[in-house]
């Protein structure tokens, strides 16, 4: 290696007015918002929730989450990420300080099944104070039982720790939510990968 | 498309790193289950030029309200490369940071340090071409926090890169030279490499200083390399 990587250093507790202003109300724009699916993206339209936890189960307020994920056919975007683009955009972010319960959510589409992948997922990286380096993880769905049975990775995972991966479906007067809780810590640790 | 290698974690701090304690109830317990790299770490978001408007690169200008925000007036050079030294174009690089009082703009911040009406603290550039990015900005103040007794953070800005991948996001701060709260700092301190802790610390530069204007730092970033073989898929 002709040069050595850049240490990562933690987002901190002050990110907002930074990288999710629109979100928490600060005078600066967005390039990165909750809404990874606009109304015109092709797909089944869908919103992904959760709530981050601490080693003492309470709930952090001050986490961001970003996901990642591909179109309905399965491809990753190439196209410039765009806060005003209607369609498809690929890239979400969310910060837990301003929902009454420390949620993140996300606006988006059910992800098609990637080419060198066997069922649909959602990329994930959590930052945090006290975390001076990011956590890479992934969603996956708990109504692609079978899909999911195949999927090389998830079935890398032990079977006791599987779960904290896979996200519950459920029909709300809104629409169909997905919910999946990050547990940094504890029985349920959710499992991180080294991606 | 080819893949990323593998983070070097001799140049990151662990998950769980006691001097920092917030780290000791937020970090993973276990350790983190490495997976063939895909489609899916190959790939990564783009953002057009558009994404950065006229007066995002200039901390000094895009939070005025009534007049000049205080401090030193400072210019940030950098490049964004990767591990083999190969210019990463087209990377957003977003930017945030205290004012030179050292007091944080964000609603949370409460330590009793005069906010500036001049300056917001935060902003976002792009590299060109050759990798390279440049903004301005105030130099940040020192502020104290409450991880252990007369804690203070030395002067740094925070920086965000998403890089060519989702595989090479990357979050970090940069520092200044020659900061005698750098050796107290458990942040700085958990990377325990210490020739990784000097590549989180701009060099001044009487070259890229701005003459009447303003003082020059450079700052390169630098991201995971890409694997030598394109990926099978």
């Amino acid at each position: 290696m002709a040069y050595g990587e850049t240490p990562s250093q933690t987002v901190g507790p002050y990110f907002a007015y930074g990288l999710t202003a629109g979100q928490y109300g600060y005078d600066f724009s967005d390039i990165v918002t909750p809404t990874v699916a606009g109304s015109d993206a092709k797909g089944e339209h869908i919103r992904i929730t959760g709530t981050v936890f601490d080693g003492e189960n309470n709930r952090v307020n001050d986490a961001m989450i970003e996901i990642w994920q591909a179109d309905a056919d399965g491809v990753y975007s190439e196209k410039p990420v765009d806060v005003a683009d209607t369609g498809f955009r690929g890239l979400g972010r969310c910060g837990t300080g301003t929902d009454a319960n420390n949620r993140f959510w996300f606006d988006t589409i059910k992800p098609g099944v990637v080419e060198d992948a066997q069922a649909p997922f959602v990329n994930v990286i959590v930052f945090m104070r006290g975390m001076l380096v990011h956590a890479f993880t992934r969603f996956y769905f708990d109504d692609e039982a079978e899909l999911n049975a195949k999927d090389a990775v998830l079935q890398s995972v032990p079977a006791d720790r599987r779960n904290s991966l896979v996200a519950k479906r459920i029909q709300t007067p809104t629409g169909i939510e997905y919910q999946i809780d990050i547990h940094m810590q504890g029985d349920a640790e959710t499992v991180f990968f080294d991606v | 498309m080819s893949t990323f290698k593998p983070r070097d974690w001799g140049s990151h701090a662990p998950f769980i790193a006691p001097g920092y304690k917030s780290t000791v109830l937020r970090g993973p317990t276990r350790p983190a289950l490495a997976i063939q790299s895909g489609l899916t770490e190959g790939t990564g978001p783009r953002f057009a030029p558009a994404a950065v408007r006229k007066l995002d690169h200039d901390l000094t200008k895009n939070g005025v309200t009534n007049g000049e925000p205080i401090g030193e007036r400072i210019v940030v050079h950098g490049r964004v490369l990767d591990t083999d030294g190969r210019p990463q174009p087209n990377i957003v690089v977003e930017i945030w940071q205290a004012n030179s009082a050292g007091r944080y703009v964000h609603k949370v911040d409460q330590h009793e340090a005069p906010l500036d009406p001049n300056f917001r603290g935060s902003g976002r550039c792009m590299t060109d071409a050759n990798g390279n990015y440049k903004f301005y900005t105030i130099k940040p103040g020192a502020y104290p926090w409450g991880n252990h007794f007369n804690a203070w953070r030395p002067n740094h800005i925070h920086l965000s890169v998403f890089g060519p991948g989702f595989a090479t996001r990357l979050v970090t701060q940069m520092y200044f030279p020659g900061d005698p709260l750098l050796e107290l700092d458990p942040i700085f301190l958990e990377t325990k490499d210490a020739a990784a802790r000097e590549r989180l610390i701009s060099k001044f530069s009487i070259e890229k200083t701005e003459e009447g204007f303003a003082l020059g730092y450079q700052f390169d970033i630098v991201l995971r390399g890409r694997n030598a073989t394109p990926m099978e898929n």
